[in-house]
């Protein structure tokens, strides 16, 4: 680990001027992800601006009969609101199919969205990736890719986004609301967080730097049945294979691509009547695998025949 | 010498009369450990403040290094030293041979070549961790790069027999296997393992003149503080080793690495303590691993079930300078009876880490082989697969024709199939469901050598009545330091309260440390050795002292119960005796020695595994929903440590089933997995109902107690339990472990599923 300058931010407004004030400034809060890979150098921030007790961890309900979620509320704090096991249950159980217990006691909401791909070549610094160094190259192209994206990769760039609360929270069509450098709030929808890697693998969303996220804002649940489905070679601390989230006529997927995955032409080919094999066809008409991943898109085709029919209320 | 019979005397380990043999003593050092107050190898305060090294390693599988430049390192914040193969000071040479069991010399950072991606080639040593952490990714090194071989499946061409072995032949297998009216053949792999020890190894080591005194994690106490020596080229006297608190070792910590030779080395350099700990990447590639495998298993019955057919050939690999085989295919010799035999190994040179022992070396990869073999002829037999083995349990020894010392694997699987509700399992696979789960059942034996080395230990008892133990031996998370107390507390008939417990200290009499699941008996029976001693001096000193109510009477008839030595109803509390007549206490030394004859037995620890998952036919996915081991292994000291290392066993092997193992990336040479969070051992999620019962059993031709050991028992045979159950729930056998989502969702697939 590299020394680093530490400082504490008093207000979300000072925490961002001081993120544009400092080159090579990172925010940290549960640090359950950045401080790992400090360790290994592959983050190498010269000063970290702890926003993790900033008074923005309260679940509040909205006007519109939605959920705001404060960005630093701890994943378990999240998870186990009784507002959001109600009416989010799928977002509830997303959350805890992530990590340990005691990472999600750690980690924030907004730390969750801004944790980094789990492909082993980001990890190995003795291997080339352009996500840790841009134009190296990319060692899991033609490596042991097992767990690499299916969907929306780039000849730059196989990695998958690991986050389970992210799925569900594309699948509830949950907006992220933020503050830029310049003081300016901003709220846009969660599949515009996330950006896929194309040429570009080391920016892994769309924020400008210094912008920071507030909370994560749901709106009133859609109707229909929520499930979310994670399938892992570990039963618990374990990156997922795949995972699937349904709600009501929206379906995400997640660990296929570089960000959360929403299955549009799942959900297309399901409003005009297919049946949910059909309609996972569908979405897997765009899947290409890289070698070692060829069985994620069998295994997504058959989670989300199962998912959706279980949300269907059919037995699977 | 001693034989077996002398070993079947009355003893108070035997007589148990306190009870306190086979009790579920909490353990001696539990408190320390989880109050986080036992001070392990890295967190030892030496006399003044350490300085940090780190380890740098190569990023190449094979070559050799042309260059190193530690310009940047040793300009680094806070460095104070930087070593590279041409830059460390001198150590003896590595001899040509070595065998595990002496002490021999083994220099650090010796010459220019990599041997493997990974392999430590500098340290850089520096006034804090950060320092030496940042400063270690500073040294650069220029390679000439050889071609490697990499890759154990394009390989396996080029297996030979392991270096002065040759397969064992019984009969004609070939004939037999030929003729027999049902066989079963098929291949089975497994891959590389890395020990993940929660304690990566660690050393603290500091100077005071000519005295080098080291902390470090090993199971091996006077091998390794004599490795220390050689390779310093020092007198051995000269090398106080300690290792008092160990944090796993699985048989990755039965040698030493670089964190040892280096941080002695700079201490003396600097003149200052040095600590040097391993980081969780490099315990991947530094230390040892156990070796991938393929096995080839025939079986050839008659349509009763009977083996007269049976063959075991397992092809594995070692690093190209080592020699270590990973023996998968001894159990099968010693398992079911079958007149016809064959067993042996294949070894192949790779350029990868040097594989070495790890947790029941050979069982733990056999027994994946053949227990499925054996799951997959029962069915083609029509027969039940206990059935089908108890049908070919052996009278004797099948290979060697020798007598078993005791032998009750039957009851273990009768007992286990009436406790885990065997008659409930239905053959044909496929038929339970619960939810979206497929349900099934399997089981497997399970087959452990047994072992009792050369030992000593002494024994104290002080002016308090307090006895204390002292001897070199490891405690690798076992229970050493409990069942070393319950066996000197129930000798010498004194509360467990009354017993110290020194151990881990070159300084100390010698024992051969932990390994092989000798480590209760061997260290147990010194002890019991010099404990029986210690009691004769205490009984001659009573009936010597004019002094002791004992007084004149006859030391054999001297009792030792609750703190008091007595003779019928005379008595006084030990440490008045003690103290009264010997105030500055008593010492008596103890040893073991195996029996002359105690090769005249076949002997093992049995068991059966059993074991209920839980497959998703949609995913691929398999639970472990239940399982159960029934053991006979001796005499058992500590119900509570004998159970723990049973089910730690069987958890591992349920780990090694579903989730376990590293790959090389074969266009570097390196592991892909390198942290915990990729290399997969279970959670607690992953265990669903888990016991292990431990069957009444006396094995007098073990050693004096009649004790075995349980440390590796419960690994071997756990996997295949798992993987018939798997089997039974879903009708998919998948040969290649472990058995992972994608590789049973393939199956599944082919099956229509």
């Amino acid at each position: 680990m590299k020394a680093f300058t530490y400082e504490r931010a008093q207000s979300a407004e000072a925490a961002v001027k001081a993120a544009t004030a400092t080159p090579a400034a990172k925010f940290i809060a549960g640090g359950t992800n950045l401080l790992d890979l400090m360790k290994l150098e592959i983050e190498q921030p010269q000063h970290l601006i702890d926003v993790g007790r900033l008074p923005m961890a309260a679940v509040e309900d909205t006007a519109d009969g939605g959920l705001k979620i404060g960005a630093m509320a701890s994943n378990s704090h999240a998870a186990a609101d009784p507002r959001v096991r109600q009416r989010y249950p799928l977002l509830s159980e997303a959350i805890v199919a992530g990590g340990s217990p005691q990472l999600r006691n750690k980690a924030s909401v907004g730390g969750n969205l801004m944790q980094r791909t789990r492909c082993a070549y980001f990890y190995d610094t003795s291997k080339p990736c352009n996500k840790r160094q841009p134009g190296a190259g990319c060692a899991a192209l033609e490596g042991l890719n097992r767990n690499a994206a299916i969907f929306g990769a780039s000849h730059a760039c196989i990695a998958t986004h690991p986050s389970d609360m992210a799925v569900a929270l594309a699948a509830l069509d949950a907006r992220v609301e933020t503050l830029s450098p310049t003081g300016q709030a901003r709220s846009f929808p969660i599949l515009e967080l996330h950006r896929l890697p194309a040429e570009r693998p080391e920016m892994d969303t769309h924020l400008v730097p210094g912008e920071l996220i507030t909370a994560v804002v749901l709106p009133p649940p859609p109707k229909g049945a929520q499930v979310y489905r994670k399938v892992r070679d570990r039963a618990s601390y374990a990156g997922g294979l795949a995972s699937i989230a349904v709600a009501g006529p929206n379906v995400a997927l997640g660990m296929v691509a570089h960000k959360p995955w929403r299955a549009v032409d799942a959900e297309a080919a399901l409003a005009a009547g297919a049946t949910p094999a059909e309609a996972m066809a569908r979405e897997l008409d765009g899947a290409s695998s890289a070698g070692r991943n060829d069985f994620k898109i069998a295994l997504v085709a058959r989670l989300g025949a199962a998912a959706l029919a279980e949300a269907k209320g059919e037995r699977t | 010498m001693s034989s077996v019979h002398d070993w079947e005397a009355p003893n108070p380990v035997k007589t148990n009369r306190s009870g306190l043999i086979g009790k579920a003593v909490d353990r001696y050092e539990g408190p320390l450990k989880v109050t986080g107050t036992a001070p392990y190898a890295y967190e030892v305060e030496p006399p003044s403040p350490a300085a940090y090294g780190v380890l740098v390693t190569s990023t190449v599988a094979r070559g050799r290094i042309v260059a190193a430049d530690t310009a940047a390192a040793e300009a680094a914040p806070g460095v104070l030293l930087v070593w590279t193969p041409f830059t460390v000071p001198a150590q003896a040479e590595r001899p040509a041979v070595t065998d595990f069991w002496s002490a021999s010399a083994d220099p650090a950072l010796e010459d220019d070549r990599v041997r493997y991606f990974g392999q430590a080639v500098g340290l850089v040593v520096a006034d804090t961790l950060e320092n030496a952490t940042a400063a270690a990714k500073l040294v650069a090194f220029s390679y000439e790069q050889e071609p490697a071989q990499l890759v154990f499946d394009q390989h396996l061409g080029e297996a030979r027999d392991p270096p002065g072995e040759s397969d064992v032949r019984v009969g004609d297998f070939e004939a037999a296997f030929a003729a027999a009216p049902v066989t079963l053949e098929g291949t089975w792999k497994t891959p590389l393992q890395n020990h993940c020890q929660m304690e990566p190894c660690a050393t603290t080591a500091w100077w005071e003149g000519d005295k080098l005194t080291v902390h470090t994690s090993v199971q091996m106490v006077r091998r390794t503080q004599q490795g220390l020596a050689l390779t310093l080229q020092i007198p051995k006297e000269n090398v106080r080793l300690l290792t008092r608190y160990i944090g796993g070792g699985f048989g990755g910590k039965g040698s030493s690495y670089e964190d040892l030779t280096l941080a002695a080395l700079a201490a003396r350099a600097l003149d200052r303590p040095v600590k040097i700990a391993l980081t969780r990447q490099q315990m991947m590639t530094v230390t040892i691993h156990r070796p991938a495998t393929v096995m080839d298993v025939k079986l050839g019955a008659t349509p009763d079930g009977r083996l007269t057919a049976m063959s075991l050939i397992t092809t594995t690999h070692c690093n190209r300078r080592g020699t270590f085989t990973e023996h998968a295919s001894n159990f099968a010799r010693s398992l079911y009876a079958a007149p016809n035999r064959l067993t042996g190994h294949r070894l192949v040179k790779l350029d990868l880490p040097h594989a070495g022992a790890m947790r029941a070396p050979g069982e733990a990869s056999g027994m994946l082989s053949l227990e499925v073999a054996m799951d997959e002829l029962a069915e083609k037999l029509g027969m039940d697969p206990i059935q089908l083995r108890i049908l070919n349990e052996p009278e004797v020894d099948p290979e060697t024709g020798k007598p078993f010392s005791i032998r009750q694997l039957v009851r273990c699987m009768k007992e286990g199939a009436q406790l885990f509700g065997w008659d409930r399992r239905l053959p044909t696979p496929g038929q339970v469901r619960d939810g979206r789960w497929l349900v099934g059942f399997g089981m497997a034996a399970a087959i452990r050598g047994n072992f009792l080395l050369p030992a000593r230990c002494s024994f104290f008892v002080d002016a308090e009545g307090v006895i204390t133990v002292r001897q070199g031996m490891t405690d690798i998370g076992t229970g050493t330091y409990t069942v070393l107390a319950q066996i000197a507390a129930e000798t010498l008939g004194v509360p467990l309260g009354a017993v110290r417990v020194e151990i881990g200290d070159s300084e100390l009499p010698p024992a051969p440390g932990s390994g092989g699941q000798f480590g209760a008996a061997t260290a147990g029976s010194a002890a019991l050795d010099a404990g029986m001693n210690l009691r004769k001096a205490i009984a001659e000193l009573a009936v010597a002292d004019a002094g002791s109510p004992l007084f004149g009477g006859r030391p054999d008839q001297v009792t030792f119960q609750d703190g008091v030595v007595a003779i019928e109803n005379r008595s006084e509390r030990l440490g008045d005796l003690i103290r009264r007549a010997a105030p500055d206490g008593l010492t008596a030394q103890g040893e073991i020695r195996p029996a002359a004859d105690a090769r005249n037995w076949s002997q093992h620890t049995y068991g059966a595994h059993f074991c209920e998952v839980g497959v998703d036919p949609v995913t691929g996915e398999t639970r472990m929903r239940r399982m159960l081991g029934v053991f006979a292994a001796g005499r058992i000291l500590n119900w509570k440590t004998a159970r723990s290392q049973l089910t730690g066993g069987m958890i591992w092997g349920v780990a090694s089933a579903l989730t376990e193992g590293n790959a090389i990336d074969p266009r570097y040479g390196s592991l892909i997995n390198q942290d915990l969070a990729s290399y997969l051992v279970p959670v607690q999620a992953d265990i669903g109902e888990l016991d292990a019962i431990m069957l009444d059993e006396v094995d007098d031709k073990a050693n004096p107690m009649g004790i075995k050991g349980v440390g590796e028992l419960g690994i071997s045979g756990a996997g295949a339990a798992v993987a018939n159950a798997i089997y039974n729930a879903c009708g998919v056998r998948v040969r290649d472990y472990p058995i992972t989502p994608d590789k049973l969702l393939a199956g599944l697939m082919a099956k229509g599923m």
